[in-house]
């Protein structure tokens, strides 16, 4: 019995679509953006997964691009979280499925 | 082969995983989630340790479980009168569908496909070579994930700023 690139694999596959679950269907929006947090450890997984056991000249690539997109999750993460302030501000919500100022 | 401690590893870390991503769906309150979400990115961690990845891991202890998670909780704890409820829109079902129908199909391909494994022990250490590759191959990539914090940076100071002109 060993561990191998699939098994790596398949936890960041289940990872991504609880986090798509998670982005799609929940109501508060701390909860949506955690979903997205969980999809880009899924993908980061996945990458040091491939990083680790694929064929290829420069290995450590995996790692590097790793680092830049922890880098633009963490960006991503102040810019959504000061949005969310922002929209309870003026709507006194940050429900989802009550920011419809745009609905027709 | 692997020894026994490696396999165990992976699964016992594997469903510390799987298992708070799942509980941060099911529970009923947000604190609690975003704990659960915490359990889990630290499991992502052992997993990357567990790939001999140590840069990467470290990274992420600080990063995710550390500073994230704490963006998550300030966001909850600014916003008092939002609701401390974790419960699903309308949209439930049709999301649920479309997340096992991706989780199915990457799972399909995963299994599929035909990967170039390589015939490579785990690295000894990664932290020198990825800062080598960080300021030589990929050092405008480097620069523009600088310039991208400090507006993100800017940008969110600037967002909840308080309207009007400051005050003297």
């Amino acid at each position: 019995m060993s561990v191998d690139l699939e098994h790596y694999l398949v936890v960041g596959a289940i990872l991504f679509a609880t986090g798509l679950y998670l982005a799609l269907a929940k109501r508060n929006f701390v909860g949506v953006l955690m979903g997205i947090e969980l999809m880009f450890n899924a993908v980061n997984l996945t990458f040091v997964a491939f990083s680790r056991f694929v064929e290829s000249a420069a290995p450590l690539s995996g790692h590097v691009f790793v680092v830049f997109v922890i880098t633009v999750a963490a960006a991503e993460a102040a810019i959504a979280l000061a949005l969310a302030v922002l929209v309870y501000r003026t709507r006194d919500t940050i429900d989802v499925d009550r920011i419809d100022l745009l609905k027709w | 082969m692997d020894d026994a401690g490696t396999v165990a590893a992976f699964w016992i870390l594997a469903a510390i995983t799987v298992g708070s991503a799942l509980m941060v769906v099911a529970v009923r309150n947000l604190i609690h989630a975003v704990v659960f979400l915490i359990v889990s990115f630290l499991g992502i961690a052992g997993l990357y340790v567990s790939l001999s990845a140590d840069f990467v891991a470290v990274t992420q202890v600080l990063i995710y479980a550390g500073a994230i998670s704490v963006l998550i909780l300030f966001a909850i704890m600014l916003t008092p009168r939002a609701g401390r409820d974790n419960a699903e829109t309308f949209l439930r079902l049709p999301a649920l569908l479309l997340a096992i129908l991706v989780g199915f199909t990457i799972g399909f391909v995963i299994l599929e496909a035909d990967w170039a494994i390589a015939d490579r022990s785990s690295f000894e250490e990664t932290a020198s070579a990825i800062g080598e590759a960080l300021l030589s191959k990929y050092v405008l990539p480097f620069e523009i994930a600088s310039v991208l914090l400090l507006v993100a940076m800017l940008g969110a100071i600037l967002l909840v700023r308080p309207e009007g002109p400051a005050e003297e």
